[in-house]
C-alpha cells in the first residue's frame, strides 16, 4: 500500500499498517452494512430479481468512458425503451483518465449512476465493498445464462464465487503484421504455428536488414496486457495466484526474459525509445514490421495506408500457447433507488439482440457468442477470427482488489529488467516481494 | 492634549460610536462572500486534510484513527526525498526565468521600439495556453529518435539524450517547459513594475553620461526589485505544485517516473493509484508546511536586498 518503490528498510512498519488497514477495511464493511447498500446480507444472499413489467417507470443514469461507442449503446437504449417506455435513461461520459477518480468520488458518496461501465482491473475494488449489486437474482431466475460468454470473461466478473455482471465487449492479443516490411527485408511470413524462437529470429533478421531506415523487427514495451503478461502465461507462469504475486518463479521470470532478449538483440527498439514513441506508434508510421496488440487496434488502421498491407497472426507458441483476454462489463449500483430499472437495463445489454447491434456498430467485439462474425469480417484480407479463435486459449487480465497499486510497481521496476541493467531474476523477486505486500495490504 | 482627549471623546460618544459601528459592519459585509469562500474552499479542506493525515482511510471512505502512523511511512520513505530533490531542482530551474524576464521586460520597454505589443502578446501567449496541449507539443519536440530538438543538436555533433525517458534529462526537460511557460507571467509583472520608474531618473543618468547598460544595473534593477521579490515568492510556490507538467509529458508508464517524481506526483500516486488517502493527506500537509517555510524565509530575506 506504499507510494514507493525503494523503501525496504523498514522492518516493524508494515505488520502494523497491515493490522490497521484490516481494521479499517473492517470498519468500511461495517459502516455498508448499516447503510444497508443493498449488500448487508453478503453478497450471495442478496437475489432481489424480479422480471420487469412493461409499464416500468424510472429515470436512470448510465456511466461510460468511450464517446466512440456512444453511437452503437444509442442504438441499445433505443431498442430497450421501445420495450419500456416509461423508462428513461441518460447517457454519462466521462473520459478514462477521470473515469475511475471520479467513480471513487460517487461511490464514497453513495451517487453512483445507477448502471456503469466496469473493467476487469477495478471491479474486486466495488465488488468487495459491496458498491456494485450481484446478478445471482437475473441469473436464477434466467434472464442472464452465463454459459453464452466466454467464462474467463464471466469469471474475471465473478468474486468469491458471485457474479457481478456479464460482459459487454471483448479483446484478446494477436501479432499485427506489416507485410510490406517482410518482403522488403526479404523474410517470408511466418505461419500461425510459430515458436517464440522463430519469432525472436524473425524479429532479429528484419531489424537487420532495415536498420538503415530506422524499421524495427517487433517492439516490446510496458503494457502487460499486451506484451509480458502474454509471455508469462506460454512460459507457464502466473502473475498472480492466490492473493501471491507469480513473478518470483522460473517460468513468470523466462516470460519476462523474452523481452530482455528481443531487445538485447536488436529485434526491439529500447525501453527508452519505446517510451518516446510508442509500439503502436512504430507500427502505425510504418517503422514497425510486428506488433503486439489487442483487437482494438483494428479501429486505428481504419482509413490509413496501411490497411493493405496488414495481416495479423497468433501469438508465438510458449511452452503454452496463451493469450490475455479482457472485456468491459456493466454493473449496477448496490444502493441505486431504481434497481429493477438498471438490472432491466444490464439484462437487456447482455442479450443476443443487444449485442448483435453493437457487434454491427464495429468498434467492438461483442461477447455474446455468435454475435461476433461481423466484427471477424470488417476487415477484408485481414484475418480477424484468430482474435475470436484465441478465447479457447485465453486467460483473464490478471487482477486483485487493489490492482492499481501492483500496476505501479510493475511499472516503476520492469524497466530495469527489459533493458538489461539488473538481472531479470533480480527484479522479478524484488518485484514478487513489493507485489505481496500491497497484496497484503488490501 | 492627552488628558483633554477622554473627555472629548466621552462627550462625542453616542455619533462616533455609532458611525463605528456602522463603518465596522459594512466592509465585512463587503469582503464576506470572499472570506466565505476561503473558509469553505481553502481553510476547512486543511483542517481536514490534517484530521485525514492521522487517520487510516477507507477505500471508499470511514476513517480510524492511526496517530502519525503516516508520516512515519513517507518520512521514512526515500522516494518522498528523491521527490523533493526533484521538486527544488525543478523550481531552481524555473526561478531562472526572472533574470530573462528583467532583461526582455528592459527591451521592451525601450523608448521607440516598433511591434512592441506584438512581442508582449509572443511572450505571454505560453502562459496562457493549456498545460497539456503544450506538454504534447514539447512531448514530440524532446522525442529522442524523432524530436527537433536532438535533430537540432545532431547538427551541432552532440547526441542528444532521450530526455524524457532518462531521470535526470526528465526533470531539466520538463523544468525548461515550464521556466519557458512561466515568462510571460513575469514579463507582465515586471512591465508594470517598469512604469512606476520615473523617467526623469534616466534623463538624469544620462546626462551624466551613463551608458544603457549602466542604466540598466543601477536603475532599473533595483527599482524592479519589489515585482522581482513578488515574483520569486510565487514562482517557488508554483514550483511546489508541479504536477500536470510532470504528469503529462512523461506518462504514467515512463520508466524514469519513480526518479522524476515530484512531492504532488508522490501526493497523486499515494491518494489515487495506492488508494492510501490517509498517506496522501500527511504528503499534503508536509507540502504545505515546506511552502510556508520557504515563503517565510523569503519575507525575511527581501528586507535585505529589496528596494524601498
Amino acid at each position: 500500500m506504499t507510494t514507493t518503490t525503494e523503501n525496504t528498510a523498514r522492518p516493524s512498519a508494515p505488520s502494523r499498517r497491515t493490522a490497521l488497514a484490516g481494521a479499517a477495511s473492517v470498519g468500511v464493511l461495517v459502516t455498508t452494512a448499516a447503510c444497508g447498500g443493498g449488500s448487508s446480507d453478503g453478497p450471495a444472499a442478496d437475489t432481489g430479481y424480479e422480471t420487469p413489467s412493461a409499464d416500468l417507470k424510472a429515470k436512470i443514469t448510465y456511466g461510460l468512458w468511450d464517446q466512440t461507442q456512444v453511437a452503437g449503446l444509442q442504438k441499445n437504449i433505443d431498442a430497450f425503451t421501445a420495450k419500456y417506455p416509461g423508462v428513461e435513461v441518460a447517457l454519462n461520459v466521462t473520459p478514462f483518465s477521470e473515469y475511475w477518480t471520479k467513480l471513487q468520488t460517487q461511490a464514497s458518496s453513495d451517487t453512483l449512476p445507477d448502471l456503469f461501465w466496469m473493467n476487469g482491473p477495478n471491479f474486486q475494488l466495488y465488488a468487495s465493498n459491496g458498491k456494485i449489486a450481484p446478478l445471482t437474482g437475473a441469473i436464477q431466475a434466467g434472464a442472464v445464462d452465463p454459459g453464452n460468454y466466454p467464462s474467463a470473461l464471466v469469471d474475471l466478473y465473478s468474486y468469491d464465487g458471485v457474479t457481478y455482471g456479464v460482459p459487454k465487449d471483448f479483446d484478446t492479443i494477436g501479432v499485427w503484421v506489416n507485410t510490406d516490411l517482410f518482403s522488403r527485408a526479404g523474410v517470408p511470413l511466418p505461419t500461425a504455428e510459430w515458436t517464440w524462437d522463430e519469432f525472436q529470429d524473425t524479429a532479429v533478421r528484419i531489424s537487420q536488414a532495415l536498420s538503415a531506415q530506422g524499421i524495427y523487427g517487433a517492439a516490446g514495451g510496458m503494457d502487460g496486457q499486451t506484451t509480458y503478461y502474454n509471455t508469462i502465461f506460454e512460459a507457464g507462469g502466473e502473475v498472480i495466484a492466490d492473493g501471491k504475486s507469480g513473478y518470483a518463479s522460473t517460468d513468470s521470470v523466462a516470460g519476462l526474459q523474452f523481452w530482455t532478449d528481443l531487445i538485447a538483440a536488436g529485434g526491439s527498439p529500447s525501453i527508452q525509445q519505446l517510451t518516446d514513441t510508442t509500439a503502436d506508434q512504430w507500427f502505425t508510421s510504418g517503422k514497425l514490421a510486428m506488433y503486439w496488440g489487442g483487437s482494438w487496434f483494428r479501429a486505428a488502421l481504419t482509413d490509413t495506408d496501411l490497411a493493405g498491407k496488414v495481416q495479423v497472426l497468433p501469438l508465438p507458441k510458449g511452452t503454452a500457447q496463451v493469450t490475455v483476454i479482457h472485456g468491459v462489463s456493466n454493473v449496477v449500483a448496490a444502493g441505486t433507488k431504481n434497481k429493477q430499472a438498471a438490472q432491466a437495463l444490464q439484462v437487456f445489454l447482455a442479450g443476443k439482440e443487444a449485442q448483435q447491434q453493437l457487434g454491427s456498430a464495429g468498434t467492438v467485439i461483442p461477447a455474446f457468442n455468435g454475435t461476433q462474425g461481423t466484427f471477424a469480417s470488417s476487415m477484408p484480407g485481414t484475418d480477424l477470427q484468430l482474435f475470436l479463435d484465441a478465447v479457447d486459449y485465453s486467460k483473464p487480465l490478471p487482477v486483485s482488489k487493489n490492482t492499481a497499486a501492483w500496476n505501479a510497481l510493475e511499472t516503476d521496476l520492469l524497466p530495469d529488467a527489459f533493458s538489461g541493467a539488473k538481472p531479470v531474476g533480480e527484479v522479478a523477486s524484488d518485484l514478487a516481494q513489493k507485489m505481496d505486500k500491497a497484496l497484503a495490504g488490501e | 492634549m492627552s488628558e483633554a482627549l477622554p473627555a472629548r471623546a466621552s462627550a462625542r460618544r453616542p455619533a462616533r460610536q455609532r458611525r463605528v459601528r456602522r463603518d465596522g459592519a459594512w466592509p465585512w459585509l463587503f469582503v464576506a462572500p470572499l472570506a466565505l469562500g476561503v473558509a469553505v474552499f481553502y481553510l476547512w479542506p486543511i483542517v481536514q486534510t490534517a484530521w485525514y493525515s492521522l487517520t487510516t482511510f477507507g477505500v471508499f471512505g470511514g476513517t480510524t484513527f492511526s496517530g502519525l502512523e503516516n508520516y512515519a511511512e513517507i518520512l521514512s520513505d526515500p522516494t518522498l526525498y528523491r521527490s523533493l530533490v526533484n521538486t527544488l531542482l525543478y523550481t531552481a530551474i524555473v526561478l531562472l526565468n526572472i533574470p530573462i524576464a528583467v532583461y526582455l521586460a528592459a527591451l521592451l520597454n525601450l523608448p521607440g521600439l516598433r511591434f512592441a505589443a506584438f512581442y508582449r502578446v509572443l511572450y505571454f501567449l505560453p502562459y496562457v495556453a493549456m498545460p497539456t496541449a503544450v506538454a504534447m507539443v514539447w512531448r514530440i519536440i524532446f522525442n529522442g529518435d524523432f524530436g527537433i530538438l536532438n535533430w537540432v543538436l545532431g547538427l551541432a555533433g552532440i547526441d542528444g539524450p532521450y530526455w524524457i525517458s532518462t531521470p535526470w534529462a526528465s526533470i531539466v526537460a520538463v523544468a525548461v517547459v515550464g521556466l519557458w511557460s512561466s515568462l510571460g507571467f513575469s514579463l507582465i509583472v515586471l512591465s508594470a513594475g517598469l512604469k512606476n520608474v520615473p523617467p526623469e531618473l534616466y534623463e538624469a543618468a544620462q546626462l551624466d553620461g551613463a551608458s544603457r547598460s549602466r542604466q540598466f544595473r543601477s536603475i532599473t534593477v533595483p527599482l524592479l526589485t519589489p515585482s522581482i521579490s513578488f515574483l520569486a515568492v510565487v514562482t517557488v510556490i508554483a514550483g511546489f505544485q508541479l504536477f500536470d507538467l510532470l504528469y503529462a509529458i512523461l506518462g504514467t508508464t515512463n520508466p524514469a517516473l519513480p526518479k522524476s517524481l515530484s512531492l504532488v506526483y508522490y501526493f497523486y500516486r499515494a491518494g489515487f493509484v495506492d488508494n492510501d488517502k490517509g498517506v496522501a493527506a500527511a504528503t499534503a500537509m508536509v507540502i504545505l508546511l515546506l511552502v510556508g517555510l520557504a515563503t517565510a524565509v523569503q519575507f525575511r530575506l527581501q528586507r535585505r536586498w529589496v528596494h524601498g
